[in-house]
């Protein structure tokens, strides 16, 4: 240990930069991921800052102005209610960006909880509580997320509420596997030697050693849940107008689609994809960042 | 292999009483009750005390499960009273359509993910699996009503040579394939991505292994080591995958099946949905579950048949 510590002649020693600057590095070095996170961020000044930039009626209907083609005063056409179609992919991205972080957040952080509970303890509970996720997977999910809306009024909240309540399964399942191996280091067992409660031993120890799969997890559940969103939205079980998100006004595109009024489908279209692939690459970089992390480990 | 089998068939009936509880739950939790839901806001008071004594809705929760669990396991779902028939007569009658759909695009996403998943592991980084990684991104990335409006575009505005619509489907033989033809090629487009993704990172693995390293030492041939050593492995795998993504593959139906106007169970489902026909919807919750939950068995069952290590665990 010493021998080591010492530096040879000749060598500098140099001080390990942060965990941070490091996962930095290893993100940037996957270029795909950074033009993911560069793609992402556009989207969200897009949808967030620009109709600070681009001011339009995204209330009121109005019937002369329906289905317009692209022009100088509506850049992108007009929807078939006759509201502008630029603004209206603005205001869509909007409630697209927060189902999709919103769903993210919770479903990781409910079945963080879950899934480190069931792992710590182990046992009849574990034993329990696993089938329950067990029986909740196998339940096609877009069935159940359709029931539920069909059950309650839906708005945004509810709607993340709903996604959350199929998303956090797959979190709970991964969690509990990693905690489960966790749970036997030497580490674990020497803080419940010390006596610690379960709530320490997850929040200090289990926790922080599962942070880097469950954050890249938790990226490839927010590209699911803006996918199962656009589902939702498409079938017309989504938010009621003036509200919007892009899977609906995908939806109309579609309806309109025999008549030719390309700008109310394709616009909506290229950015939902855009947003998933960018998230999804996203991941794939975070991913590369943990693996890095563990195998230095 | 019998001590696996029971066990796994255990596990799947514990399963399958869960969900059947979530299920009675969710009819239970109705705002204002079953009563309310067939009646309407306006019934009168009477009328609402006379179904529910008749409907048997007065009697503790856990007799009241008894009785559906039990009507459930004979077949009898309940009544839709928006289509006025029985829930079990409506599933006969949409349910083998769906068998025939989602079969077919299984196995044609079978068909193409596996060669393609095997050829790009084998082409790790080159550029012809860089293109195609890609493609599979895309595909992966787009919400399958999109990609299906695509299919519409080529197939149909651009070239009229399919129909875009498969309301009529079930007329004769002959013009069912055509009609089936879309919504086969825009179910098949996803899993293809999802199943051929997986399927490389298995191929490379494989490659990577011990029994690939002695095939090619003692002189195999780059097919004849795919063929034999590589397929293989990746084939019982992909069994697995394919029983794991049966609600995922379930689920894409009910959007396809919804844009094609196919008259399946995901439409049907749909249909009661934006009628509130709740009798139908938890019938059709109940069958999909089931469908998922046998779907699974068998994939452990033929993958235990396939490995043996699984089952020694």
């Amino acid at each position: 240990m010493i021998a080591q510590a010492a530096a040879l002649p000749g060598e500098e020693i140099s001080r390990p930069s942060s965990i941070w600057k490091q996962s930095l590095a290893t993100f940037i070095e996957n270029r795909l991921a950074l033009a993911g996170a560069i793609v992402l961020v556009l989207l969200i000044l897009f949808s967030f800052v620009g109709p600070l930039l681009y001011h339009t009626n995204q209330t009121a209907t109005n019937l002369i102005n329906e289905n317009l083609a692209p022009s100088g005063s509506h850049l992108l056409g007009t929807t078939p209610e006759g509201r502008d179609e630029l603004g209206r992919l603005m205001v869509g991205g909007q409630s697209t960006i927060e189902v999709g972080l919103g769903v993210g957040v919770l479903a990781t952080l409910f079945g963080m909880v879950y899934g480190s509970v069931a792992g710590y303890l182990g046992g009849v509970v574990d034993a329990v509580m696993m089938r329950i996720v067990d029986a909740l997977l196998s339940i096609p999910y877009l069935f159940f997320v359709v029931l539920l809306a069909a059950l309650v009024q839906v708005n945004l909240l509810v709607l993340i509420l709903v996604l959350s309540a199929v998303s956090w399964l797959s979190t709970a399942r991964l969690v509990r596997g990693e905690t489960l191996s966790l749970r036997t280091r030497d580490f674990v067992s020497a803080s419940t030697g010390f006596g610690s409660r379960m709530r320490h031993v997850i929040a200090r120890h289990i926790t922080p050693n599962l942070l880097g799969v469950v954050v890249v997890n938790g990226t490839l559940k927010v590209a699911d849940a803006i996918l199962a969103f656009a589902a939702v939205a498409y079938l017309g079980l989504g938010p009621a107008p003036p509200a919007t998100n892009w899977g609906e006004l995908i939806s109309a595109g579609i309806n309109n689609l025999f008549d030719g009024y390309w700008w109310q489908l394709w616009p909506a279209g290229v950015l939902i994809v855009a947003i998933v692939i960018a998230v999804n690459v996203i991941g794939d970089g975070l991913s590369d960042v943990v693996e890095v992390r563990l195998q230095k480990r | 292999m019998i001590a696996y089998v029971i066990r796994r068939l255990g596990q799947a009936v514990i399963v399958m009483f869960i969900v059947s509880v979530v299920v009675f739950g969710i009819l239970h939790l109705l705002p204002g009750g079953l009563v309310r839901a067939q009646l309407g806001p306006r019934a009168t008071p009477l009328a609402v005390h006379d179904l529910t004594v008749q409907e048997g809705l007065n009697k503790p929760l856990v007799v009241q499960y008894g009785i559906w669990a039990w009507h459930a396991l004979q077949g009898n779902l309940g009544f839709s009273y928006k289509l006025n028939q029985s829930v079990a007569s409506l599933l006969g009658e949409y349910l083998p359509r769906d068998l025939l759909l989602v079969g077919v695009s299984l196995l044609f996403a079978i068909a193409i993910a596996v060669p393609l998943g095997i050829w790009q592991g084998y082409r790790r980084n080159r550029p012809d699996d860089n293109a195609l990684s890609t493609i599979m991104l895309i595909f992966y990335s787009a919400p399958s009503f999109l990609l299906a409006v695509c299919l519409i575009v080529v197939f149909n505005i651009w070239t009229n040579l399919l129909p875009s619509t498969a309301t009529n489907f079930g007329a004769n033989v002959g013009t069912d394939v055509r009609v089936l033809a879309l919504p086969v090629m825009a179910l098949c487009l996803g899993n293809v991505s999802y199943f051929s993704r997986y399927v490389r990172s298995a191929t490379i693995d494989n490659l990577l292994s011990d029994h690939v390293r002695t095939a090619i030492a003692k002189g195999a041939a780059p097919r004849r080591m795919l063929a034999r050593h590589v397929l293989r492995n990746s084939l019982s795998s992909t069994v697995t995958l394919v029983g794991l993504t049966l609600p995922y593959v379930l689920s894409g139906s009910l959007v396809i099946e919804a844009l094609f106007n196919f008259p399946g169970m995901g439409l049907l489902f749909w249909n009661a949905a934006q009628d509130r026909d709740f009798p139908v919807l938890l019938g059709v919750v109940l069958v999909v579950t089931v469908a998922t939950v046998v779907g699974n068995l068998l994939a452990d069952l033929g993958y235990a048949a396939l490995d043996p290590r699984v089952r020694l665990r």
